[in-house]
């Protein structure tokens, strides 16, 4: 059965005429899908077919080890977007982005295709002066409504910047990293580790984290 | 079960005009808060032509936590983040001052009155209007700052999954304490409600829906005295109020469900309060300092309601328009 109906996919569709240029989803799953391996894959698909500009890959997270190792894929469902000349800007979906966050996901093809907003000057300049490695996680659930704003974020500064990586991670999916992380409230945002924010914080919240590291 | 999708069609579709708040500009009215109140002033400025600027800590307030609304007229039903995606479209089609993350965190009252924001910034104005509504009411005991966000919430729609096959308590017996324990009835092994007071006090047919589960036990006319916990909540104690015993409750989770208090300590001492510790209005919603006015469930106006709250916000923008023409 689809998941879109007419309807939603005619305002999907019409939303998805905004990309900029093509983006490529890369999807990594197995032969023996995991529990929302294969709505995962659905759904991807579904939203593939709605854009000639979206590309979509689908790698076996086992048989194409190179893969897995090329995008630092460590679990499944996982998901990367890349941009029109196949770069990536470090930007993943760990767990289907269902529920709430479809949106984070639309509004990150969008982004990635070209189509964003500018970003303030001085965001841009604190951006620009990161030099060490940074890896974000976002954990989220599928029924939080604050939870987009941050993974959005988090993935726009992964796209601002080379030295960021940022993760949403599914915390009803990957419950051993929910509870490594005392995920107990969400979304909580970890930082490189070590460094935790609660809640949906602004881009300076987390430039501030950022460069105490 | 089938898979949800809350697609927001509007965030997608809308063109927003808002623009950054300028430091230098002295704007003719400043809103404080994201709720009904605010969005509501927020759009009767605009029309009215005065310069507006908007700072809220976040789009929405309470309203983004309630699930389905159904007195909202115009609408049967509508969830709670489908309204404020079309209030803040409403707000963001014009080319409104506007910052979002930041709580103000003092004002002055003089005629040219400054809002000070959380990260050192001020911002001038001639007229304010105060809409920053109220938020959960705090237990204050022991342990509850410590694990705030470690197992203590006040989210139960957002963090319920994660609770999933683990024992919770919800303490406050009224409406939102009672719906909490129903979402996480659903998922977690075990939930016990503490309520203050000999009977639940939340409507009838949510305590009737609370019946159903046999994995809930209400505490009645008990209290909690700490929440125990290293790094995460591991258990609470509470009093028996008419026998004085105390037990500990093993708990993975708790969800304080006690009720709202007004965002009101950045204008203490400047705006008059009353009891509550809500701003005192008029009927024309000014405040006892000129040029300040306030709406919504900031105020001491009586019955918090989502329409009440954007009227009031829709009066006091026309109150602080009308005192800007005439200063
Ligand atoms: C669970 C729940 C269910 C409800 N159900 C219904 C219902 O079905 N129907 C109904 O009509 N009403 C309902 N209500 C009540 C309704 O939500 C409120 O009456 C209404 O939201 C009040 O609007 P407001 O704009 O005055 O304040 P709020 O909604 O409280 O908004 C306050 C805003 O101010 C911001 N803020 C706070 N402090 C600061 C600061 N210092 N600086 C900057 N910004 C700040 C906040 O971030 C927030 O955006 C419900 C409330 C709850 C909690």
């Amino acid at each position: 059965m689809p998941l879109f109906d007419e309807k939603k996919k005619k305002e999907l569709g019409d939303i998805l005429k905004e990309l900029e240029n093509d983006v490529t989803i890369v999807y990594f799953t197995q032969e023996f899908e995991c529990n929302t391996c294969k709505d995962t894959k659905s759904l991807l698909k579904e939203i593939a077919g709605l854009s000639d500009k979206i590309n979509l890959d689908i790698y076996d997270f086992q048989k194409d080890s190179e893969k897995t190792k090329e995008y630092g894929i460590d679990k499944i469902p996982a998901i990367a977007i890349l941009d029109s000349k196949n770069f990536d800007p470090g930007i993943r979906f760990y767990g289907i982005p269902a529920g709430y966050e479809i949106n984070s996901f639309i509004k990150n093809l969008l982004e990635v295709s070209g189509k964003r907003e500018a970003l303030p000057e001085n965001i841009k300049k604190r951006i620009d002066s990161i030099k060490k490695d940074i890896h974000i996680q976002v954990f989220v659930t599928l029924v939080c409504p604050y939870c987009p704003s941050a993974v959005m974020t988090a993935h726009r500064l992964a796209l601002e910047s080379d030295k960021i990586k940022a993760d949403m991670v599914e915390s009803s999916t990957f419950t051993h990293l929910a509870l490594k992380y005392s995920v107990t409230g969400v979304p909580k945002i970890i930082i490189n580790e070590k460094h935790d924010l609660v809640g949906a914080q602004p881009i300076d919240k987390f430039l501030d984290v950022i460069e105490k590291i | 079960m089938p898979l949800e999708l809350n697609l927001n069609l509007a965030s997608f579709t809308e063109k927003h005009r808002a623009v950054p708040l300028q430091p230098n500009t002295i704007y003719d009215v400043l809103i404080l808060g994201g709720g009904p109140a605010a969005l509501a002033a927020a759009v009767y400025c605009m029309r009215k032509g005065v310069k507006t600027g908007l700072i809220s800590k976040d789009i929405g307030g309470q309203v983004i936590e309630t699930a389905g609304i159904e007195n909202y007229i115009g609408y049967k039903y509508i969830e709670g983040r489908e309204l404020v995606d079309k209030f803040r479209d409403q707000v963001k089609q014009f080319e409104i001052g506007y910052s979002e993350g930041l709580k103000a965190t003092s004002i002055t009252s003089d005629n040219i009155k400054k809002v000070y924001l959380e990260d050192g910034n001020f911002y001038q104005v001639k007229a304010l209007v105060i809409a920053t509504g109220k938020s959960s009411r705090k237990l204050n005991v022991p342990g509850e700052k410590k694990l705030t966000g470690k197992g203590v919430a006040y989210c139960a729609i957002c963090d319920a999954p994660l609770f999933a096959g683990k024992r919770v308590a919800v303490v406050g017996g009224g409406n939102s304490g009672i719906e909490a324990a129903i979402d996480l009835a659903k998922v977690a092994e075990y939930v016990t409600l503490i309520q203050f007071r000999d009977k639940l006090t939340g409507d009838k047919v949510l305590i009737d829906r609370l019946d159903i589960f046999n994995n809930v036990t209400i505490l009645l006319e008990h209290e909690v005295l700490e929440i125990n916990g290293t790094e995460k909540v591991e258990s609470i104690v509470v009093k028996d109020r008419k026998s004085d015993e105390k037990k500990q409750i093993d708990a993975q989770g708790v969800f304080i469900e006690i009720g709202l208090i007004p965002n009101t300590d950045f204008v203490k001492g400047i705006v008059e309060l009353n009891q509550y510790g809500e701003i005192k209005v008029d009927c024309a919603c000014r405040t006892n300092v000129p040029g300040i006015f306030a709406a919504g469930d900031v105020t001491s106006v009586p019955f918090k309601q989502i329409v009440i709250a954007a009227g009031e916000g829709a009066k006091a923008a026309l109150s602080a328009c009308d005192y800007v023409l005439k200063v």
